[in-house]
């Protein structure tokens, strides 16, 4: 597989990709506008707290496309994503937590609070190094692409795939759960990392810099979009979406199957994390909660919603959930499992190929649209 | 003159002590108040006589007795001389209570009330007579429970007594425990034949005392000390390895109880059930529920709720079967997604229609307690009711599915669906019918659960990522492996527990499955032949 920068060149030139940056683009500057032109009191102000909820929901939608890449376009359903979007919001919540110094409650330069709270007396080695933005930064996408690294060869190489695989995922983030809820790990235990105060040297509470991370969020989006679009539309895509139909098949015409998976696979663990590490500063706080089987479930709910192997589906799915759950848990907050038990199944029996199915099926008949049987 | 007084009282008391003596174990009712009356008014002396007298007489009140004389809670009613115990001595009025019959007098004004006179020396010798006066009872636990306690307390005074009991002793048991404590008191005066009665025992106390005697000055003592100790240790060893493994066996049969309805659908019907362990919720609120049915019979109760978390339970799966996962057929990561949201569904509406708390089942007096194997081993005896049911449980599944025409239509169905549905049989039915098992099944491990954790909402969801665990280390479609691999992962979590601690032992155990997957995709057991292909 010849690599080149056609690869992304290619996506650029497509039209879908066009009117989706072009959406993205053009309701990033209308939120910028509303925030910055109108003033407080006026009826259309998007206040700064909006900013950062879309600025969330834009890492969501980031997390689902990672979620996207594998499952509708490779057939590894993972339950698991949560992992490494936890683990990218994790390298970040570090970086953050050695950028405050001592204006820590107990005032420790070098100590984040609860280090100095457990009897801590230097900081452990796998801390060393967050203070620099750049090795941070790196850690973000290193951290979960490592995992997934080391996690997808030894899975992709003794051929697990299908439920196996989902249920071992699965099995991966609920043991990182448990363990970061220890306090012996040296990552804040139950309560995380939080407290933030700034980050590259902007205060996290300045409206400005709030606005800022909605709009790097939306330029992250943006390139994790063009960059599994060229992905999918390569040879290795198509190679990819050939082991999601008949994986023994492409097998025998020759392929290394488990190659391809794990590429694959490691580029969208490490999207996740980067959705993770711009999450973080935004909601404040990094704690073992996002390891939750429940969380990675949920990230899959969103990508069948809008629908499978389509990019743009997992975008609206997550967007659309996100804000149902926003108005959910704030108007009625016991019905929010309700709705969401209900939508897994309804979207599943009744909207095998989500939102995104209905939309094509207005307009043309698809090329290539997944086959039911891709799953199994 | 007060020579004279207290000479008098002194024969007075003798006499009370010789009538008493006469009368047996068992003082009447007008002797003990006398004894009483007497102790109200008696001088250190007398006072002395009358507590061994009050000791020996084998009255079960006479424990109470001592205790209040002891705690200056013994008094005399001024006007009328009668004697009571203060049960609350709180304010200006003290509630009080006749020493003899018990009966609660309501309360009067302290300053009604005459103490009966306490001072160390005599409470010192209450304190002795009450750690023997246990011994002396009827019923041999009690003896038994009082002559362990006794162990490491001994002094001189106290073993002389205890060597007149033990030659009274006629339960084994108690005789070795009495025999023990002795040598214990033996050992610290340096009578080193005590060290053979030590030797085999496993009671804390004796192995200090041995530990001291093998640090002593007698070399002779001290060698043999440190030979019992070290056989002692062994034993220990041996008896923690029984507890670990007891420990292990139920957790692994809880384990199993949980896997093994899910190997019946996910293993032979290939659904992935996520609602498996809110059925498991559902048959634990049935117990509860039953429970709440029958209240004041907690025994009856329980064992009801077995047919009927098991029949709530099966018509649940079946609800969702034929709702869900029939129009997922051939899907199954589509089937694990819907079953998920039905999980979720399942839990808000425990959570909405009981309360998000967790509720107590009873757990009936049969159920409770322990069989004590020696002193550092007892079974817990609800667990062993669980490891019991689930023997029970995987026999009967056995037997369902090797000798019933059910289970032979199962497996038909599993291995050549289109071919066993051409030889009539009805495929539809049997899904239901093998659906409604597994959940049943789901359903019986809810009921055992209830009796060891809590019943909540979340019940189901701490079990359901281990069960898969389980039934796919064990391999798919087999139900011995399920087994196997229950109880194996069971004592293997145990065994790591004391050195890594509980979370970081199931963190092992998730990576060694996560790893063993990788060498053996297909678990322990893996299906051969044409099943394998699916």
């Amino acid at each position: 597989m010849p690599v080149s920068s056609q690869w992304l060149k290619r996506p650029l030139l497509e039209r879908s990709t066009q009117l989706f940056l072009g959406v993205l683009f053009a309701a990033m500057a209308l939120v910028t506008l509303l925030h910055v032109a109108l003033p407080q009191g006026s009826a259309l102000h998007v206040s700064a707290y909006t900013v950062t909820l879309l600025g969330k929901y834009l890492c969501y939608a980031l997390l689902a496309v990672a979620v996207d890449l594998v499952w509708g376009y490779l057939g590894i359903l993972s339950l698991g994503h949560g992992a490494f979007f936890a683990l990218g919001g994790y390298a970040m919540g570090m970086y953050l937590m050695r950028q405050i110094g001592d204006r820590g409650v107990y005032g420790n330069p070098e100590l984040p609070d609860f280090m100095v709270f457990l009897n801590w007396q230097e900081l452990p080695w796998y801390w060393q190094g967050f203070d620099m933005a750049w090795f941070a930064f790196l850690m973000v996408l290193l951290a979960p692409g490592l995992l997934a690294l080391v996690f997808g060869f030894l899975a992709f190489r003794s051929r697990v795939t299908g439920v196996y695989l989902s249920i071992i995922t699965q099995a991966l983030t609920f043991a990182l759960m448990l363990a970061f809820f220890r306090n012996e790990m040296g990552f804040g235990g139950n309560n995380g990392l939080t407290d933030f105060k700034d980050i590259l040297g902007f205060s996290l509470r300045s409206d400005a810099t709030r606005l800022g991370l909605f709009i790097a969020t939306g330029i992250a989006l943006a390139i994790g979009y063009v960059i599994c679009r060229g992905i999918v539309t390569s040879k290795l895509g198509r190679v990819s979406i050939a082991c999601r139909d008949a994986e023994a098949r492409t097998r025998f015409l020759g392929y290394r199957v488990d190659r391809v998976q794990l590429f694959v696979f490691v580029v969208s663990a490490m999207l996740a994390g980067v959705a993770g590490a711009l999450y973080v500063p935004q909601v404040g706080i990094i704690n073992p909660g996002e390891f939750s089987p429940l969380f990675s479930i949920e990230i899959v709910v969103w990508v069948a919603l809008g629908g499978r192997a389509t990019l743009y589906g997992a975008v609206i799915g997550a967007l659309l959930v996100n804000y149902a759950k926003t108005v959910f848990t704030g108007v009625m907050p016991d019905a929010w499992l309700f709705a969401l038990g209900g939508l897994f199944v309804l979207v599943t029996v009744f909207l095998p190929k989500g939102i995104a199915g209905l939309l094509q099926r207005r307009s043309a008949p698809p090329v290539s649209s997944p086959s039911q049987e891709a799953a199994a | 003159m007060s020579i004279l007084r207290s000479l008098a009282r002194l024969t007075f008391a003798l006499h009370l002590v010789l009538l008493s003596s006469l009368a047996g174990a068992q003082v009447s009712e007008q002797q003990a108040a006398r004894l009483l009356q007497g102790l109200a008014g008696a001088s250190q002396a007398e006072k002395s006589i009358i507590v061994r007298e009050l000791a020996g007489s084998g009255d079960e009140r006479a424990r109470n007795w001592l205790e209040a004389f002891s705690a200056n809670k013994l008094s005399r009613i001024k006007t009328t001389g009668q004697i009571v115990i203060v049960t609350s001595n709180r304010g200006r009025n003290w509630a009080i209570a006749d020493a003899l019959t018990g009966e609660s007098l309501g309360e009067m004004s302290r300053r009604e009330l005459e103490a009966v006179q306490v001072n160390n020396t005599l409470r010192g010798e209450v304190d002795d007579l009450l750690s023997v006066i246990d011994l002396t009872v009827a019923n041999p636990q009690v003896r038994l429970t009082a002559a362990r306690a006794l162990m490491g307390t001994v002094n001189a005074p106290l073993a002389e007594r205890l060597n007149g009991l033990l030659a009274d002793e006629d339960n084994p048991a108690v005789r070795e425990a009495l025999e023990s404590a002795l040598a214990i008191y033996r050992l610290g005066q340096g009578d080193g034949a005590a060290v053979a009665v030590l030797a085999g025992s496993l009671n804390p106390q004796a192995r200090a005392a041995l530990a001291g005697a093998a640090r002593g000055d007698d070399p002779q003592i001290a060698a043999a000390a440190t030979r019992a100790l070290a056989s002692i240790e062994q034993k220990l060893t041996l008896n923690r390895a029984a507890e670990t493994l007891y420990f292990g066996l139920s957790l692994g049969s809880v384990l199993v109880l949980a896997a093994i309805g899910l190997a019946i659908t996910f293993g032979v019907m290939g659904v992935i059930n996520m609602a498996h362990g809110e059925l498991m919720m559902l048959g634990a609120y049935t117990t509860w529920g039953m429970q709440q049915l029958l209240p004041g019979q907690p025994g009856l109760a329980l064992i009801l709720s077995i047919p009927a978390g098991f029949l709530v339970a099966a018509m649940a799966g079946i609800v969702i079967e034929r709702s869900v996962i029939q129009h997922l057929k051939g899907r199954p990561l589509e089937t694990l997604l819907a079953t998920f949201g039905v999980s979720l569904i399942l839990q808000q509406l425990v959570r909405t229609l009981i309360s998000p708390l967790n509720r107590s089942v009873v757990t009936p007096d049969w159920m409770s307690g322990s069989i004590m194997i020696n002193e550092a081993l007892s079974l817990t005896l609800n667990r062993l009711y669980v490891i019991g049911f689930a023997l029970v449980v995987f026999a009967g599944l056995m037997l369902i599915m090797r000798k019933t025409r059910l289970g032979l239509e199962v497996r038909a169905v599993t291995q050549n669906r289109a071919m066993a549905r051409s030889m009539g049989i009805r495929a539809t039915r049997v899904d239901i019918l093998t659906f409604g098992l597994g959940s049943g099944v789901a359903g019986l491990a809810g009921v055992a659960l209830s009796q060891i954790t809590n019943v909540g909402p979340n019940l189901g969801q701490s079990y359901i990522i281990d069960s898969f665990m389980v039934v796919v280390f064990g391999g798919v479609g087999n139900l011995w492996g399920t087994l196997l691999a229950g109880l194996s992962l069971g004592t293997i979590n145990q065994m790591l527990e004391p050195w890594a601690g509980a979370v970081l032992a199931k963190i092992i155990v998730l990576v060694f499955i996560i790893l063993f997957i990788q060498k053996r995709p297909r678990g322990l057991f893996p299906q051969k032949g044409r099943a394998a292909e699916g």
